[in-house]
């Protein structure tokens, strides 16, 4: 048996010891009539066949490796040292439970603390948590932490349209219970401006993106004093990558900063894992969810490093916790810590603005075609939309024939944006990859 | 032996990495938007390198030895899980490419969604949430939809025994819903008469673990999920001790409507020093139509020659997404290789040898360490760390002391219902070797505990950390360091 080092010799012993004639007899408090079922399940296979059988799945697959990437909406092609995967396989990391005996688990705790202080330096915020599943789950975190600080008073939550669609979805998930409105994202293309209208003495919290869905920088600074007159808390959604050449959300004083950390390191994996970001201000931290690491000393009278609040935790909380997460995100959050200790000041920037240079250059590009329309008005980041003179789907398709994988149906999402296209542009397309995205629209423009 | 922080580590001006040149022209930065200083450390490659492999070496792991962590299932991680999550056409696929360009993660995860079911008894399986603790939310939101979607929202109240996880009372609250606690009788089972008392028409579900968090089988199951479904209530069933049933039990086959699944405790996904997971829920067939979305169905082809086309759809009646794009794939992958390594019969003999080790080491340890419910257990059981002529000696002491003798200690002060509670879990992967070994330990310090006390009360010794001071760090909160230097020269 795979991975049971059991001689039959043991196993006599063992139930010797126990004082059971046999390995069914350990199981005799479980219901007769349906124990032990005959499961309907394949025979097992040898590492060998394993991996010929998953070498074949995975290459039924087009991958970001050999296909040209501008699809993003939320999960991106990145270039990821490969210093970052060789920590991630350090076995003491890998394979190490949460920190909860602090004497054994110094690595993953001061990995944490670098990361929360990372994170913080990158935001501008003052603390970070330990990390949430993903961008959209940080985002129902942010506002189940906004109704706790407004001691359930407050329900209603704005969100703009322009934060990514699925983190509403998500948002109005787990919100479902609650007795809780959410509005504010009814039209896509109403801006901050609307949210401002909207804003009354039952408002929680209100939800922007930075950049937004569509790639938009847009400055807060309205609507976060506006949002604070109101007594509401300001969440942004960022991109972390993009806070490498942008002005960090505490600029324009947000209250609560989440995102989806996928960027920093974290490959593209179909989806997941990737990392839920959540920091906030100080006067905040005792209402955040999630584990939290803090600087100490040891007997010994060595600086280390504890989980710390827990009493905020739903291990010792219970029902009253401030949320029920337990298993966070600890890999990706030390894969994010690696990559930012290893692309640093300069090299994040610079990753940053090679986004930002090669997404209008792209752009410049695409709206000198004929049948092309550049649909974004002010300044965007790495990604930007494009109405197109026919279906994105049946764009894609042209393009996939080229080996590119094209840009994200926005038709789905936002009907008033019929026939465009959300692309994406990062360090890893070169200008000649670009050049032929052009050039492979404007021959899926024609009939 | 400490090591600096990262920040400690820089130095103006030096790189960790090489990045290409700019291959088309610039375009003028955003005015009044670009950031000034941007407060990362700057280290080179080399650097970064040895901190964090040095880093690692304060750690305790699993691949460094015996971690028997009380209902935490640190089993062996196999290591051709860690390369099949990593093949390219896995890790570089986007989430939200045309399913027609991803047919093989698709095919993957239907196939571990059936596998699921099989081993589960359930109708339905969504593989999206991403925890144990998102599943115990998922489950809890699609009991509220379906009384809602049958007019009977006056149904709040979730019944949850007193050893259950912290996250199920946590994910009850955080679902709207109310906890009701139920008490533990004297053999560590549900209590049946406050289970009666508590059932009536306003009882949405009920929360079980089985085997629960004393490592033991509920033995009047039948009679708790039949009380439950006679009160019109659905019965949740938090899967965290999964490994004891494997090839065992189906708990939809006793009337659980509703199981989370841990794939990193069960299904060998390494933990990660706290994550990521993987709580994929099964449900009942008349919950199907509630599960959160996207699932991955099969359409079947016309032609006999081609393969069925995966798609990912939404549930009818879904609760909506729990989680942006389609879960956890890196720990599909790895949950799907390890099953198919284990088929049908491996499986059974995971669940065999786990409950095996458990009550081998309960045996070795019963008469030095008091055993409240000693009995027969599954994959763990639950030991007393203090003894009337030791005064002084602590669970805490005793887990701090097997740290010296090379041992990761078991889960200390849960379940709640136990004083000084050891929970220990050695899991399949470990040999008889191994398990006698830290039976001698922990038969040494029962001895110390008497003779030595102030070695327990001091331990570890050999670790390279001591004792940490908790109660300082809740009071400074030093949660963040700050570069010590920042120039503003690039």
């Amino acid at each position: 048996m795979a991975y049971i080092p059991h001689t039959e010799r043991d196993r006599q012993a063992m139930l010797a010891a126990i004082g059971v004639s046999s390995l069914d007899e350990l199981f005799q408090a479980v219901p007769a009539e349906v124990r032990f079922p005959d499961l309907d399940l394949p025979e097992a296979l040898s590492e060998m066949e394993v991996m010929v059988e998953l070498q074949a799945l995975a290459e039924a697959n087009v991958d970001t490796q050999h296909y040209a990437c501008f699809l993003g909406a939320g999960a991106y092609n990145h270039f990821i040292p490969s210093v970052v995967d060789h920590i991630l396989r350090r076995n003491e990391f890998y394979t190490a439970y949460t920190p909860y005996q602090p004497e054994i688990s110094q690595g993953t705790l001061q990995a944490i603390f670098e990361y929360q202080s990372l994170i913080c330096n990158l935001t501008g915020m003052d603390v970070s948590n330990a990390s949430h599943y993903d961008g959209a789950t940080a985002l129902a975190e942010a506002a189940t932490l906004a109704l706790a600080h407004h001691r359930e008073k407050r329900r209603t939550l704005l969100v703009s349209a322009a934060v990514h669609p699925e983190y509403r979805q998500v948002l109005r998930t787990y919100m479902q219970g609650m007795d809780v409105t959410i509005h504010g994202d009814e039209s896509c293309c109403t801006g901050p401006d609307d949210l401002v209208r909207r804003l009354n003495d039952q408002t929680a919290m209100v939800a922007v993106q930075y950049p937004d869905f569509f790639g938009h920088i847009v400055d807060f600074a309205a609507l976060a004093e506006a949002t604070h007159a109101a007594g509401a808390l300001l969440c942004v959604v960022v991109n972390p990558l993009a806070l490498g050449m942008l002005k960090p959300p505490s600029a324009f004083q947000a209250d609560v900063v989440v995102g989806e950390g996928q960027s920093l390191g974290i490959p593209l994996s179909f989806g997941g894992p990737y990392l839920g970001l959540f920091t906030t201000k100080n006067e905040y931290v005792r209402k955040m969810a999630g584990r939290l690491v803090g600087e100490t000393v040891d007997s010994r009278g060595q600086r280390g490093y504890v989980l710390t609040l827990t009493p905020r935790e739903q291990h010792i909380r219970r029902d009253k916790a401030t949320s029920n997460i337990c298993t966070n995100q600890g890999l990706m959050a030390l894969a994010s810590a690696v990559y930012l200790s290893v692309m640093g000041r300069q090299g994040l920037r610079k990753v940053a603005e090679l986004c930002y240079h090669k997404a209008h250059y792209a752009s410049q590009a695409i709206e000198r075609l004929p049948r092309y329309k550049l649909w974004n008005k002010g300044p965007f980041f790495h990604e930007f939309v494009v109405a197109c003179p026919k279906p994105p789907a049946e764009i894609n398709e042209v393009l996939l024939e080229h080996e590119i994988l094209g840009g994200y149906d926005l038709t789905g999402d936002y009907p008033e944006l019929p026939n465009h296209m959300l692309l994406a542009v990062t360090e890893m397309n070169s200008k000649e990859e670009i050049d032929d995205l052009v050039s492979a629209l404007e021959e899926a423009s024609h009939d | 032996m400490t090591e600096p922080v990262i920040f400690d580590l820089s130095s103006p001006g030096r790189l960790g990495v090489s990045l290409p040149e700019p291959d088309v022209p610039a375009y003028p930065l955003p005015r009044g938007l670009a950031r000034d200083d941007l407060p990362l450390p700057e280290v080179a490659e080399n650097d970064v390198v040895r901190h964090f492999v040095r880093l690692s070496q304060f750690n305790y792991s699993i691949d460094t030895g015996f971690y028997p962590l009380g209902s935490c299932t640190m089993k062996y991680n196999p290591k051709v899980n860690e390369d099949a999550a990593r093949l390219t056409g896995f890790a570089h696929s986007h989430p939200l490419q045309e399913a027609t360009t991803v047919q093989g993660n698709l095919a993957l995860m239907y196939s571990l969604q059936e596998w699921l079911k099989e081993i589960g008894g359930f109708a339905g399986v969504s593989l999206q949430p991403a925890a144990g603790a998102h599943g115990e939310l998922t489950g809890i939101l699609i009991i509220r939809a379906y009384h809602r979607q049958r007019g009977d929202a006056k149904r709040t109240k979730i019944l949850i025994p007193d050893s259950a996880h912290g996250t199920n009372p946590a994910s009850t609250s955080m679902s709207g819903m109310d906890v009701i606690e139920l008490p533990s009788d004297a053999r560590g089972n549900i209590d049946l008469q406050a289970l009666r008392r508590a059932c009536d028409d306003t009882v949405a579900a009920l929360m079980l673990t089985n085997p629960n968090t004393l490592g033991l089988f509920e033995e009047h199951v039948r009679e708790v999920v039949d009380q439950i479904h006679a009160c019109g209530g659905l019965v949740y069933g938090d899967g965290a001790n999964m490994n004891a049933l494997l090839g065992v039990l189906r708990p939809g086959d006793l009337g659980f409507d509703v199981l989370h699944f841990n794939l990193h405790k069960t299904f060998s996904t390494p933990h990660g020093g706290g994550g990521p997971g993987s709580g994929p829920v099964g449900v009942a067939p008349a919950l199907v139509d509630f599960l959160p979305g996207p699932i991955i169905e099969a359409v079947e082809s016309d032609g006999d020659e081609e393969a069925p086309l995966y798609r990912p759809v939404m549930p009818a009646r879904s609760i909506g997404r729990v989680k942006a794009f389609l879960g956890h794939f890196g720990m599909h992958v790895r949950a799907y290789t390890y099953m198919r390594m284990q088929g049908k019969s491996g499986l059974r003999a995971i669940a065999d040898h786990a409950v095996l080790n458990a009550n081998y080491l309960r045996t070795r340890l019963r008469g030095t360490y008091t055993i409240p419910h000693d009995r027969v257990c599954m994959h763990e059981f639950v030991a007393e760390g203090r003894w009337e002529d030791a005064p002084g000696v602590r669970a805490l002491d005793i887990a701090k002391r097997l740290m010296d003798y090379g041992f990761h200690p078991p889960t200390n002060y849960f379940p709640l219902i136990v004083h000084e509670a050891l929970m220990i879990e050695p899991t399949e992967s470990e040999s008889r070797e191994t398990l006698d070994a830290f039976a001698e330990a922990m038969l040494t310090i029962a001895r110390e505990a008497r003779e030595t006390p102030e070695v327990l009360l001091t331990a570890p010794h050999k670790t390279p950390f001591g004792r940490l001071d908790e109660v300082r760090a809740a009071k400074e909160l030093v949660l963040c360091c700050r570069p010590v230097e920042m120039t503003d020269e690039a």
